[in-house]
């Protein structure tokens, strides 16, 4: 039987027309990795620390020198300035409620090599607003990180589309969006969008059990019951909730494209499906 | 919706405190489900920037209604911005909480569940359950069954809400307070006249714009 072959682009080439693919153009989309008949966690992220990984952690900021969370390579806020006009700007205020560190510290535990940049939308009074998210995630996207993830959504619908183009367009930009589902039942975005990896929890103890789930909108579950999380002063926190399972099932996605850096969101989403634990793949 | 559909639709007299009787009943039953010493629901006032006891069940049930914290900050700040349940079983340990605050309710929780009350996008307050037995540990289940019961609770508060207005608007200097006023006053056969001239006035109205 013959592999399924996989393609994956290199990041320096020529970009190919938009719409078509020209006979000539065949051989530039020829691939270099080779997916095997069974995609097993060991070919998947065997080995894999996520060295070379780019992670974005949207949210209240990372607390700086967290022993969980050790080095963050970068921080921003996205703040108002006097005009009311949104800003990028440096952060030196790290996180002011604890919940970016918790998150922060779950892909660092997993992942340990990867590099971390924190982009806070939210403040110290957990108040963000739909437009600081926005602009947080737009900046996240123009910096290519591969992975951001989001462990937050908004129930605002006027947000929706220009949410949603965004998410397409980190789709396209190989930025790959994690993204909380809501722990009640309600419609939130961007977690619902096909174009990113939705995460709910399951209950069990295991960092790197995690199920998908073939009737979506939640697409995965990791863990995300009883965690003791890094928080604030230096601490931990015992919490529940998908907001701590979304980083569990980022790491996953790092350790893999740290071993297949040019896998696209499509491809790692194929990845994340066949190494699940409910599939045949994800057999340790 | 207008204030006088809403004034109708509320029923207006009584609604309220039927729709208070439903708040408590959920309350009540929350706490009984998960063997809570405590259950409350509080109502955003987004003027104020503060959280209002509406209904309570257990400790300090019939003494802390209408007692006022602000909104911005504590376990029910971050429920009520994140809206999304936070379930916390040392209350100790975690910074987001308030001592002082829980001190002047005259209960000290050791444990607490807090959810959003979500009706479309408006977050109305925030359902809290408090030290559920010590033994009984937290499963996902649980946390889907206090989204449940949040529902239900925004339900009830958001038709306490509408019923105020509809009451504010139709009592002393509230916009449709005159038409009320004419109303009460006409016999059952004259309402009826009133009403159908009403309808005509409406639709002169209505063919004016076409």
């Amino acid at each position: 039987m013959s592999a399924i072959e996989l393609h994956e682009f290199e990041e320096e080439e020529e970009e190919l027309p938009a719409w078509s693919l020209p006979a000539e153009a065949v051989d530039r989309i020829r691939v270099p990795v080779t997916l095997p008949e069974q995609v097993t966690r060991d070919w998947a992220w065997g080995g894999s620390t996520g060295a070379g990984v780019r992670v974005c952690i949207l949210d209240s900021g990372i607390e700086l020198d967290h022993p969980l969370v050790g080095r963050v390579d970068h921080s921003v806020a996205v703040v108002r300035d006097e005009e009311g006009e949104l800003q990028v700007v440096e952060d030196e205020e790290g996180d002011l409620c604890g919940h970016g560190t918790a998150c922060a510290g779950v892909v660092r535990a997993l992942a340990p090599d990867v590099e971390l940049t924190s982009v806070r939308v939210l403040g110290a009074g957990y108040t963000g607003g739909g437009e600081i998210m926005l602009r947080g995630l737009g900046w996240a996207i123009e910096q290519g990180f591969q992975i951001v993830n989001m462990s937050l959504s908004t129930t605002r619908t006027k947000y929706v589309e220009r949410l949603h183009e965004l998410a397409d367009h980190a789709y396209f930009r190989r930025v790959l969006l994690v993204a909380s589902a809501h722990n009640m039942p309600v419609e939130s975005f961007p977690w619902r969008f096909a174009s990113v990896i939705s995460v709910g929890s399951h209950e069990e103890a295991d960092p790197l059990t995690f199920y998908y789930n073939p009737s979506p909108p939640v697409e995965f579950f990791g863990r995300g019951l009883d965690l003791d999380v890094a928080w604030l002063d230096g601490g931990t926190l015992r919490c529940t909730g998908n907001s701590f399972a979304t980083p569990h099932i980022a790491a996953i996605c790092a350790l893999v494209l740290g071993k297949h850096p040019a896998l696209t969101p499509f491809q790692l989403k194929s990845v994340l499906y066949q190494t699940a634990s409910n599939a045949q793949g994800g057999a340790v | 919706m207008s204030d006088l559909e809403a004034a109708v639709a509320a029923g207006v007299l009584g609604a309220d405190e039927a729709h208070r009787s439903l708040l408590q009943a959920t309350v009540e039953v929350a706490r009984a489900i998960f063997g809570a010493k405590a259950a409350s629901v509080f109502l955003l006032d987004e003027e104020a920037e503060e959280l209002v006891f509406e209904a309570v069940a257990g400790e300090g049930e019939g003494e802390l209604i209408g007692m006022r914290f602000p909104a911005g900050n504590g376990i029910a700040g971050w429920v009520l911005t994140t809206r999304q349940p936070l379930v916390v079983d040392d209350l100790t340990a975690d910074t987001r909480w308030s001592r002082t605050q829980a001190e002047s309710t005259g209960y000290v929780p050791k444990s607490m569940m807090s959810v959003p009350l979500l009706v479309e996008e408006r977050a109305l307050g925030v359902l809290q359950v408090l030290d559920r037995p010590p033994e009984s540990r937290v499963r996902l289940r649980e946390i889907d069954m206090l989204g449940l019961f949040a529902n239900q609770a925004a339900i009830a508060l958001d038709l306490l809400q509408r019923a105020r207005r509809a009451r504010e608007a139709l009592a002393g200097e509230g916009r449709l307070a005159p038409l009320a006023r004419v109303a009460a006053r006409l016999e059952e056969g004259e309402r009826d006249a009133a009403f159908e001239l009403l309808r005509a006035f409406e639709r002169v109205l209505a063919e004016s714009r076409d």
